[in-house]
């Protein structure tokens, strides 16, 4: 019962945790991007694909909390 | 208060696995996914070739609909990123973009409503099918100076190899793939179970407390994120085709 209660303690632990990280990293590459899109209108388009290829990686840690979690609520619930 | 009026309407799952089980309908284990790969296969065919099987100086509407999507696989995903030799990957990129747009549409498609790649086999399959287009593609275009050059970036001190290496080794040859796959089912399976969270706790005030105010603010959030689905599901078939050009390139230019 008490590992039941700790694996989802740890469950929602390891999303929470694993969110705050990339929550601020896609906040920084976005805020560049949008930086860069209004100095030089004329690269956007570039611009724009790099910022996804940014939230990607970055948005992959949070995924993988995500993931974590699934395992975690499944070993306890 | 909301879990057992819910478990009256629908079949609640004991826990998380029951999403991950795989009933077969059909013998050789083929199963709804399965069936629903099939129909994607078929569309992605049927897409890409009705519109445009009898070559016309002016095309029909649907004929420019789909030229103006290739286009944007073949130009804006494939040459903007591996350069001038993108037309050897096109095999890969063009029918891959489309099925995993048509098996993440499934998502938010009526009768269906089901995202066929948070099934993990599916993106595991197809980042698997990455890893070994890219690791192919090194080893033919550089030999095995492929391995030593992904291993070592340029520049760095002697005494951090021991560092590096195995840095190296797990980000390109183990990473890679696994949050290839991870991120395409992980985007899927959230964006599922949002949906599904809201349209329950819809039906199941909508059933047992059937005040205006009461559903009427799941089901406005529900259709939000269905909107926001429709942009996921193509932001991830995009995604996962540009990183697949991305991991190419890093092939190809293994030197820098």
């Amino acid at each position: 019962m008490e590992a039941d209660a700790a694996a989802l303690i740890g469950a929602g632990l390891a999303y929470g945790l694993a969110a705050i990280g990339p929550g601020v990293g896609i906040g920084i590459v976005v805020g560049n991007a949008v930086q860069a899109m209004v100095r030089q209108p004329e690269m956007a388009g570039q611009v724009r694909t790099t910022m996804f290829l940014g939230i990607a990686f970055t948005e992959a840690l949070a995924l993988f909390g995500l993931l974590l979690f699934f395992i975690l609520f499944g070993a306890g619930g | 208060m909301t879990v057992p009026v819910l478990a009256q309407v629908v079949e609640v799952p004991s826990n998380v696995n029951h999403l991950f089980d795989w009933p077969a309908v059909l013998p050789f284990g083929i199963n709804r996914v399965v069936l629903l790969m099939f129909l994607a296969t078929l569309a992605t065919f049927l897409f890409l070739y009705l519109p445009v099987r009898t070559p016309r100086v002016v095309p029909s509407k649907m004929g420019v609909v789909v030229e103006t999507l290739v286009n944007f696989v073949r130009n804006g995903i494939a040459r903007d990123t591996i350069g001038p030799e993108s037309a050897k990957y096109e095999w890969l990129l063009i029918p891959m973009f489309f099925w995993l747009l048509f098996l993440n549409l499934f998502e938010i498609t009526p009768l269906i409503h089901f995202p066929v790649t948070s099934r993990m086999a599916i993106p595991a399959l197809l980042a698997g099918l990455v890893w070994v287009t890219f690791v192919f593609v090194g080893l033919k275009k550089h030999g095995l100076s492929y391995i030593k050059h992904s291993l070592i970036p340029p520049g760095v001190p002697k005494a951090l190899l021991v560092l590096v290496i195995p840095i190296e080794l797990l980000s390109t040859f183990l990473i890679r793939p696994i949050s290839l796959a991870v991120r395409l089912f992980a985007n899927m399976i959230a964006g599922h179970i949002m949906l599904a969270v809201f349209f329950l706790t819809t039906a199941s005030y909508f059933v047992f407390e059937p005040k205006v105010v009461a559903f009427a603010i799941p089901l406005a959030f529900a259709i939000v994120i269905t909107a926001f689905e429709i942009f996921v599901a193509v932001l991830q078939a995009f995604i996962f085709t540009l990183l697949t050009a991305v991991y190419i390139e890093s092939s190809i230019n293994v030197e820098h």
